[in-house]
């Protein structure tokens, strides 16, 4: 692995670290703003009113007396996900995906008995994922029934799909791919498929996996190069409204498309990687500096998501 | 921040690192702290000796000490005199050290005790008016003789300076011609330059220098001659003519007209006894401010065991530095912000090889523990509290099985954070959980090289010097973190990252 020069870097106007965090996430977002992106309960309840749906929430543990009602409650469910509210990266997240008798079957297909998601219950309310290791509450959503069309080629996990919301534009968007290195997450620094997706019309672009480039899913065999996503307008015009939502400036919008309710929205995250950058080929900054300059932002969703879908599909 | 607003940051940054450095060199100058650590500096420890016989009566004496020694500045002063009371008078331009006592018999010894500077570079007598000549009436034969010697002087020279430099050369006491030996006789020499130069319209008068020497005792004065060019007094070796105060030589008495006077005495004399010392030119630093006030800008006014807990504090700052340059610059993933710091103030105390073995083999062993008590299914504030105990038990372990073994350093293991080690094991061993070995190798071989970087640089006894009798150095550490949190540029770690993106140029 070799280095490539700054200048270079700069041509190809790939954002950085020191300068998203300094340029973009403290300068456009509110850090008051924060607890509604870092608490996933929050958003839940933040973007219901902007129409932007979610996973349906079964139910909510927020005192250690109550994982005792946790038992009641899943007893006739045949699949769940487990969530720490405050929770960044999915960590914490425990997906049930079916029932073997007594136990249930995670995704990764481990077979565990109650007591374990019991115990996990208590880790999450004890703040063990939670972000500087406060309280926190646990919540349990419905499982999501990935669309068939997406679901061939993540393996195990259900692909999502990350959007870089600035100001209100769709910036830059990914599929992620979970991979058996991955361990079924849809994590990219975990070895999970980023593929990048041209904002314009929905269609794949490149596909990385541990930064490096890669045409086909290691596991699951399939051509990356023809992906396209349904609906892609609407998807777009969903991370959008989040905008309005959160007032945060500069944001990750990840997304599920439900075979039965549509696109869904996962969660939100005030900080969001560099990665998408390197999946799509092309640098964040052109694209930013574009809104940036822009004399008369758009008002509505819509119209920012044809400004986006027209402008960035070049850019 | 936008684009604008960023100009007066960068002044107030400037300003902040100016400040600190100015203050700094202003004190280096001022005051003398010295850059280095081990500078030193020599002290001439001087001691007069006032010997003489008590006549039963009370007595007063009274010594000329030196005020404004030309090269030289004065450090400490003290008598040692048992029965005597002591003061240091000023009068009239010259300080005088005057000891008394009521009734005394027999023979009676008193010391002055001076510590000496040398000042570097050495400076010059300073300005004084010009005083006027005295007037001196001589005797014929003396008066011709006196005069054809001026003359024969005044020929051959063209300044005040020059004459002094002539006369001195022909009023010696070997000199052979006629006029001189009439004058001349071996001990009133000085004494009658100083009356010819006086007669000739110069303003002269005699000083007494002592000739430095290591562990030279039972030294006597030894005379120079003074002229006053307009300026300032100018000194000559009457033996020589050489011009200016030479190296070593402490002139203990200028201007003022009796070396020692003592009433209710007899066979009163001085003698002078002289050692060269070494102090640590931070010492002398340290004693000359607290003489002058500024004192109030330095540590060394606290007590001893609060001055040792701020030399630790003062290197935080230095740790916190690089810990920012190598997330920053270099982007070096760490467990922990500051982690890495609190490990490095350990390995202050330990040193590094043992600092670093007991730290690894705590972090393992509790590793090793932690698994177990993870199958304990336990909420997280017990699990870390227990975390805690197992930590100390393993400290304690290693220590007695170090010392046991004859390693010493294996006690160092205590001065490790035992919370901060705790929080370690318990975050190293979610990460290994979570995300693999991998993951737990990274950050932890990051922190550790930072914490180790950070070390380095806080051990340097250059950097324990400044931080702590600097302190206004902080300020510029202060601006240059300041800068680097508006450090937009790439990391280090960014261009290997990014380098994939080569296929896309």
């Amino acid at each position: 692995m070799g280095w490539i020069s700054p200048r270079r870097l700069t041509k190809l106007g790939m954002l950085n670290m020191n300068r998203r965090n300094v340029d973009y996430i403290s300068r456009y977002n509110e850090r008051s703003s924060y607890p509604l992106v870092d608490n996933k309960l929050k958003t839940k309840l933040a973007v219901s009113e902007y129409d932007v749906k979610t996973p349906k929430l079964l139910q909510v543990v927020r005192q250690q007396h109550e994982i005792s009602h946790f038992r009641e409650m899943a007893e006739d469910l045949e699949g769940f996900a487990i969530k720490p509210a405050k929770g960044s990266g999915g960590k914490g997240i425990t997906v049930v995906t079916g029932r073997d008798g007594d136990e249930y079957v995670k995704a990764s297909g481990a077979r565990v008995s109650v007591s374990v998601l019991e115990r996990h219950l208590t880790n999450i309310l004890a703040g063990l994922y939670s972000l500087a290791g406060t309280p926190d509450v646990a919540i349990v959503e419905s499982l999501v029934q990935c669309s068939p069309t997406l679901a061939k080629y993540s393996f195990e996990g259900v692909p999502d799909i990350r959007i870089v919301v600035f100001r209100g534009y769709p910036v830059m968007a990914m599929l992620r791919l979970a991979t058996k290195a991955s361990d079924g997450k849809a994590n990219l620094h975990q070895g999970a498929i980023g593929v990048g997706l041209n904002i314009g019309t929905g269609h794949s672009l490149n596909a990385v996996q541990f930064n490096r480039p890669v045409t086909l899913h290691p596991d699951t065999g399939l051509a990356l190069e023809n992906i396209r996503i349904e609906d892609w307008q609407a998807m777009l015009e969903m991370a959008s409204r989040c905008y309005e939502a959160t007032g945060l400036g500069y944001m990750g919008v990840d997304l599920v498309v439900d075979a039965n309710e549509g696109p869904l929205l996962l969660e939100l995250n005030a900080r969001p990687g560099l990665a998408i950058q390197m999946a799509n080929g092309r640098g964040l900054l052109p694209r930013l500096k574009d809104i940036e300059a822009l004399k008369l932002p758009h008002f509505s969703p819509a119209e920012r998501v044809e400004y986006a879908m027209k402008t960035f599909s070049k850019l | 921040m936008t684009a604008q607003s960023k100009a007066p940051f960068y002044v107030f940054v400037l300003l902040l690192i100016a400040a600190g450095i100015a203050t700094a060199v202003w004190r280096h100058l001022e005051l003398g702290v010295p850059w280095k650590t081990g500078e030193q500096q020599p002290v001439w420890m001087i001691e007069a000796r006032v010997d003489f016989e008590g006549l039963g009566e009370a007595a007063k004496v009274n010594l000329h000490i030196p005020e404004n020694p030309p090269g030289f500045r004065i450090l400490t002063e003290q008598a040692a005199s048992p029965g005597y009371g002591f003061a240091i008078l000023e009068e009239s331009g010259s300080r005088r050290a005057e000891w008394t006592k009521r009734n005394v018999t027999g023979t009676q010894t008193l010391y002055f005790k001076a510590q000496f500077v040398p000042e570097d570079p050495f400076t010059e007598s300073e300005h004084s008016a010009q005083p006027d000549p005295r007037n001196e009436f001589w005797e014929e034969p003396q008066s011709t003789a006196v005069r054809e010697l001026l003359d024969k002087a005044r020929e051959r020279s063209s300044s005040p300076e020059s004459l002094t430099r002539e006369l001195i050369r022909l009023v010696q006491p070997d000199a052979s011609t006629q006029n001189t030996t009439l004058l001349v006789s071996e001990d009133n020499h000085v004494k009658l330059l100083d009356r010819m130069l006086n007669y000739a319209g110069i303003a002269a008068r005699t000083a007494d220098g002592l000739q430095l020497e290591d562990a030279r005792r039972r030294q006597q004065l030894v005379p120079f001659l003074q002229i006053h060019n307009g300026e300032r007094w100018l000194t000559f070796d009457p033996r020589t003519g050489e011009q200016g105060v030479p190296e070593n030589l402490l002139l203990w008495r200028q201007g003022s007209e009796s070396l020692l006077d003592v009433v209710g005495g007899d066979d009163s004399e001085v003698s002078f006894s002289m050692l060269r010392q070494t102090l640590p030119a931070l010492q002398l630093a340290t004693m000359e401010s607290n003489k002058n006030g500024f004192s109030v800008l330095g540590f060394h006014q606290l007590p001893i065991e609060e001055q040792g807990m701020f030399r630790m504090l003062l290197l935080l700052p230095l740790g916190a530095l690089i810990v920012a340059f190598m997330r920053i610059v270099i982007g070096i993933r760490t467990s922990g912000t500051f982690m890495p710091v609190l490990i490095a103030i350990a390995f202050v105390q330990t040193t590094l090889v043992p600092g670093l073995v007991a730290f690894l083999s705590v972090i393992a062993i509790g590793l090793l523990l932690r698994g177990y008590l993870s199958s304990l299914n336990l909420l997280l504030v017990s699990r870390i509290s227990a975390l805690i105990i197992l930590v100390i038990f393993i400290t304690a372990g290693l220590s007695i099985i170090g010392y046991q073994m004859g390693f010493n350093t294996g006690m160092t293991v205590t001065f490790f954070p035992m919370v901060i080690l705790a929080w370690t094991i318990e975050r190293m061993s979610i990460l290994w959980e979570e995300e693999g070995a991998r993951e737990v190798f990274t950050q932890g071989t990051g922190s550790l090289v930072v914490a180790i970087f950070a070390y380095l640089a806080m051990d340097a006894p250059m950097a324990r010097h400044l931080t702590f009798n600097f302190p206004e150095l902080h300020l510029v550490v202060l601006g240059l973190i300041l800068l680097m949190g508006q450090y937009t540029g790439y990391k280090l770690s960014e261009l290997r990252r990014f380098n994939p993106m080569k296929a896309y140029d």
